[in-house]
């Protein structure tokens, strides 16, 4: 195999991969506080997306303002799920949350469907159309692309920042860490609950938007990039941002390369059982902490 | 032998029977279909009870079995094998019982094996796979347990939707019917549909003891005390892994017979019914049935799949699916049915039972 | 507690009971006529099954308000199986046994429609199936016919096409349902009459987020095209990845393209594909004179009009399957399900959106390759490639 062919199938690995780190990167966000995996993350990333390209449509709002607006209906979204289905309940066992999110994640889907139909839509690219490509070292990859890697990296710089050096972001980790040790600090861990469930949504609105020129958006997509984001949020380790970029890509890289040896109809079956056997010999993921995945049990 | 333990069936068995007996007055015989599919799904339900419920493992990856089951047995009851007909093993086969040849709708000769056959093969094939996959996998905790069975169920599926002999995206059709005797059979003709109820029934009441049997014995004893903290368990001397192999390995027995005696009942399975979402559904329903109570989630899983195999909610029915979920996890988080319900249920109806009686002998000598 | 716990069970079952006896009783009016309708109108299938709903939706409508079929009023009954097998075996028994329709439309997909084939045979119930696979009507069975074009006939089409450009190293794409299934099987099955060598056959998934590796793939295995066979809306990334990986191939999609949408979704990319299909999507440009030019406009002028969304040939094989029937019905004047089944065996010139119909007992199709038109896109529309 040639260099340009070798690097072609790399490219396409990180376009995947692009995609599944930047839906796996909300995962962790809500996980750290509440110990829950959010099951209707994939259906934050397709209201981001929807929204945008509604707003897009109308032809008056200009592209990044049109995202500005889907990431702020999404996050405010987002806190209504917390405060009217999470919030009140009291001492709430792992698997009870799950359930709601996932009875969440079926109500918003079908309400997309009801709200804008079954048919495929798309927000245009940022850079250029649906031709043009950037070549590297002859191989081609959509600028679009390097729009999901840049915005993923800024988006993993500043949570990183925020969970290091603000009060807000401190407290959040605090939360994570001990809850009863947190609150007895004067810590509103309700309020950062809630504040969790925001930026998740916000970072899923974000990520449909910018995924969706390259993905396409239909109102029943959620579930499969929620899933696929689930896998790599755990295999890279869970409560890590930068992890889930490195498994988002790895899982890309994976289902890209196997491709050169199998058909592409069972491409998953390869990435699965490697990603399987990562998990049996690291059982909390490639960079979790083995104390951090046995305290959150069902 | 604990003869209170069963009580609760022969509850069931009435209840069973009595919805048989208005069925047919009234003339409804056909809600019967769904009824007997519905029995068929709350297969997986119970299995799932046991593991997530009582041994506090979490799968997501039960729809899987479900079609190992389902699709061993499509598989090896459709494989036409009339080119070897004439062969000698084919017809040493035939003799033994192992191959039987019939006709499908369009009078085409079919030889493949019996459904007996394809039956035990698929039993034996899951508890392979499922002793293949549990060891490693229930080692795992918490989210990467639950990611681990997830990552089986999507192979499974990815598996049955990308191989030729399984159909790809059609599935298996005109699977023949299970004869389980000569004259019991397996099948959705209609005009056989009421042995078809029973057999369902008595199949998910056998269920049903295995599962009552597990958990009131020496392994339910060791399984709720790994539920309730397995450093625990196991500093007393009990063998987690163990019983929760085992659990899990039942549990996928369970799912895998149901997956079978349904594709013979369908005449077809296809790859819906391995779908991950389906895995995911069947958590929800354990969940929303209280979990560790088996007459909860057997409850929640015949009427929430009868609802939605009659479609009663139509293209709603997905919102309806979420929101009882959301309501019964707010409200109900342990279930509508309680432990314990039955037998206050049993009191209760002794203490109204003689009322009742002379309350419909009057409004009887009213009417008269 | 003991109490609240026996009064909830006790109204549950009661409630059952009651929904039992009311639906099992419930409205059983003479005069109408009761047609079931499988559809995927959620779920995986929503794309083909939501339109058809609709058209059906539309259809009942219009007809009841300009007097019916005979002056009988007509109902449809539709079911939503999103997509799975077992709901629509329980929908097809429920309307075969319950609601005793006359006919059941649909369902959607191939999987379905195949499973569901021998209930319906069984239960002498005429099914109209909206899937494209070959295997629905072949072999043949009596009540069961079809409304959307043969896969032989577009692979067919595709391949003269291919012939006069002189094509003949082509790799195959197709979607893991049930289209592509049967896509493929005929592409393969063809390919030799027509001298094409299919040197590489892939498929993708429904929910696949990018295809470039698969068309890095292809395009290492040196061919001259692509064909790309799929219904799902994950196609129109293959355009934009050819485009995007530098692949100058012409691109042969299959006629589950026929939906304006899927343009819109490639963009720019979309332009110079080819494919087979139904005339609905260019009937504004079909010569006057042609035979399906009423009906195709009319059709989508009141389907656009109603539902301010493009019409799609999808929603067009609902159409043809309902009027199949009606126009039957009032031919034999009976609602007798041999009647009109022997009725539709024998029906000839009807000009549906697909084509015109005309069956036999050996083709419960009824379509012939012309049903299918060469198109191609240009500035965002479908236009005859001719």
């Amino acid at each position: 195999m040639s260099f340009d062919i070798f690097l072609q199938y790399f490219l396409s690995g990180i376009t995947v991969g692009s995609i599944y780190a930047v839906v796996a990167i909300g995962f962790n966000i809500i996980y750290n506080t509440t110990g829950i995996i959010n099951f209707a993350q994939g259906e934050f990333v397709i209201l981001g997306a929807l929204f945008a390209i509604t707003f897009t449509r109308t032809g008056f709002i200009p592209l990044p303002l049109a995202i500005l607006f889907a990431v702020l209906i999404t996050t405010g979204i987002g806190a209504a799920i917390e405060i009217v289905f999470i919030k009140w309940i009291k001492n709430p066992s792992v698997l009870r949350l799950i359930i709601i999110t996932i009875g969440i994640s079926i109500i918003s889907r079908e309400t997309a469907h009801h709200i804008w139909g079954e048919q495929v839509m798309q927000m245009p690219y940022f850079t250029g159309t649906s031709t043009s490509s950037v070549i590297i070292l002859g191989a081609s990859i959509a600028p679009q692309v390097l729009w999901v890697l840049g915005i993923s990296g800024i988006i993993v710089i500043v949570l990183q920042l925020f969970f290091k050096f603000t009060l807000t972001g401190k407290a959040m980790r605090a939360c994570a860490a001990n809850r009863t040790a947190a609150r007895l600090c004067g810590i509103n861990a309700k309020m950062m609950v809630t504040l969790s469930f925001m930026i998740s949504a916000a970072i899923g609105a974000l990520a449909g938007c910018i995924t969706s020129p390259i993905t396409q958006t239909q109102y029943d997509m959620g579930s499969p990039l929620a899933i696929k984001g689930f896998v790599v949020a755990i295999v890279g380790g869970l409560g890590n941002s930068t992890a889930a970029v490195v498994g988002g890509l790895l899982l890309g890289l994976i289902e890209s390369f196997s491709i050169i040896f199998i058909p592409n109809a069972f491409k998953d079956v390869a990435a699965i059982i490697i990603l399987l056997v990562i998990l049996f010999f690291k059982p909390s993921g490639i960079f979790g902490k083995k104390e951090e995945s046995a305290l959150k049990e069902f | 032998m604990d003869v209170k333990r069963y009580r609760p069936i022969a509850v069931l068995l009435i209840i069973i029977v009595f919805i048989q007996l208005i069925c047919t007055f009234t003339g409804t015989e056909f809600f019967l279909t769904q009824i007997i599919m519905a029995a068929y799904f709350s297969l997986v339900i119970l299995g799932l009870c046991l593991l997530m419920g009582h041994a506090g493992q979490i799968s997501l990856g039960h729809a899987g079995f479900f079609a190992i089951g389902g699709y061993t047995s499509a598989t090896l009851t459709t494989i036409n094998l009339i080119d070897i007909a004439d062969s000698g093993v084919a017809g040493f086969l035939k003799g033994a019982g192992i191959l039987f040849l019939r006709k499908d709708i369009y009078g085409e000769e079919i030889l493949s094996f019996s459904p007996w056959v394809a039956f035990i093969a698929a039993l034996v094939v899951t508890i392979l796979i499922a002793f293949l996959i549990g060891i490693p996998v229930l080692r795992l905790k918490g989210h990467y347990l639950a990611m681990a069975t997830l990552g089986f169920g999507m192979i499974i599926t990815t598996i049955v939707r990308g191989t030729r002999i399984f159909g790809e995206a059609d599935g298996i059709s005109s699977v023949p019917a299970f004869d389980l005797l000569p004259v019991l059979r397996v099948t959705g003709k209609s005009i056989y549909r009421i042995e078809n109820y029973y057999i369902a029934w008595f199949i998910v009441i056998i269920a049903l003891i295995i599962s009552l049997n597990l958990i009131n014995s020496r392994v339910g004893r060791a399984l709720r005390a790994i539920h309730g903290s397995e450093e625990a368990a196991r500093a007393i001397g009990i063998d987690t892994a163990r019983y929760k192999l085992y659990t899990f390995v039942l549990s996928a027995v369970f799912a895998a017979a149901g997956g079978v005696f349904l594709t013979h009942y369908n005449g077809g399975i296809g790859p819906s019914q391995s779908s991950v979402m389906k895995s995911v559904r069947y958590v929800a329903i354990v969940a929303v049935g209280g979990m560790d109570n088996i007459w909860g989630c057997l409850f929640m899983g015949i009427l929430l799949n009868f609802l939605t195999l009659r479609g009663f909610f139509g293209t709603l029915e997905e919102v309806v699916f979420g929101g009882i979920l959301i309501v019964f996890m707010l409200f109900f988080p342990r279930g509508i049915l309680k432990p314990g319900m039955i037998t206050s249920f049993r009191n209760a109806i002794r203490k109204c039972g003689l009322k009742l009686f002379r309350m419909r002998g009057k409004s009887k000598q009213n009417a008269a | 507690m003991k109490c609240k716990n026996v009064i909830i069970a006790g109204f549950i079952i009661l409630t059952l009971l009651c929904a039992a006896t009311v639906f099992g009783m419930g409205n059983k009016e003479k005069d109408t006529i009761k047609v079931g309708a499988i559809l995927s109108v959620t779920g995986g299938g929503a794309f083909l099954g939501g339109p058809e709903a609709k058209t059906l939706e539309m259809l009942v409508e219009e007809i009841n308000n300009t007097g019916g079929v005979d002056g009988r009023k007509i109902e449809v009954i539709i079911k939503d199986s999103q997509g799975s097998t077992e709901n629509a075996i329980s929908f097809a028994k429920q309307l075969i046994e319950e609601e005793k329709v006359l006919a059941i439309i649909g369902p959607s997909t191939s999987g379905e429609s195949i499973n569901i084939k021998s209930i319906c045979e069984e239960g002498q119930t005429i099914l109209l199936s909206c899937a494209a696979a070959e295997d629905i009507v072949n072999p043949v069975a009596s009540y069961i016919f079809k409304t959307p074009q043969k896969d032989s006939y577009a692979a067919m089409k595709i391949f003269e096409t291919m012939n006069k450009m002189g094509i003949t190293d082509i790799g195959i794409v197709v979607g893991n349902t049930g289209f592509g299934k049967g896509g493929k099987a005929q592409l393969e099955k063809y390919a030799p009459d027509y001298g094409i060598n299919i040197k590489i056959a892939e498929v993708y998934e429904a929910s696949a987020t990018d295809l470039t590796s698969v068309l890095t793939k292809l395009n290492n295995a040196g061919i001259q095209a692509v064909v790309n066979w799929s219904i799902v809306p994950a196609q129109s990334i293959i355009p934009k990845n050819m485009k995007q990986l530098g692949m100058s191939q012409p691109l042969f999609q299959s006629h589950g393209f026929g939906n304006i949408k899927y343009v819109e979704a490639a963009g720019e990319a979309a332009e110079g594909i080819i494919f087979p299909c139904g005339r609905l999507l260019v009937a504004d440009v079909l010569p006057s004179n042609h035979p399906q030019k009423a009906v195709l406009v009319k059709y989508k002028n009141d389907y656009e009009s109603k539902f301010k969304e493009d019409a799609s040939t999808f929603g067009g094989h609902a159409y043809d399957a309902l009027m199949i029937l009606i126009d039957v019905i009032k031919k034999v004047k009976s609602t007798d399900k041999a009647k009109v089944r022997e009725a539709i065996e024998n029906l000839k010139n009807f000009v549906g959106t697909g084509g015109v119909f005309n069956f036999s007992a050996s083709d419960h199709n009824g379509l012939a390759i012309d049903s299918f038109e060469m198109l191609t896109v240009k500035n965002g529309k479908f236009m005859l490639l001719y």
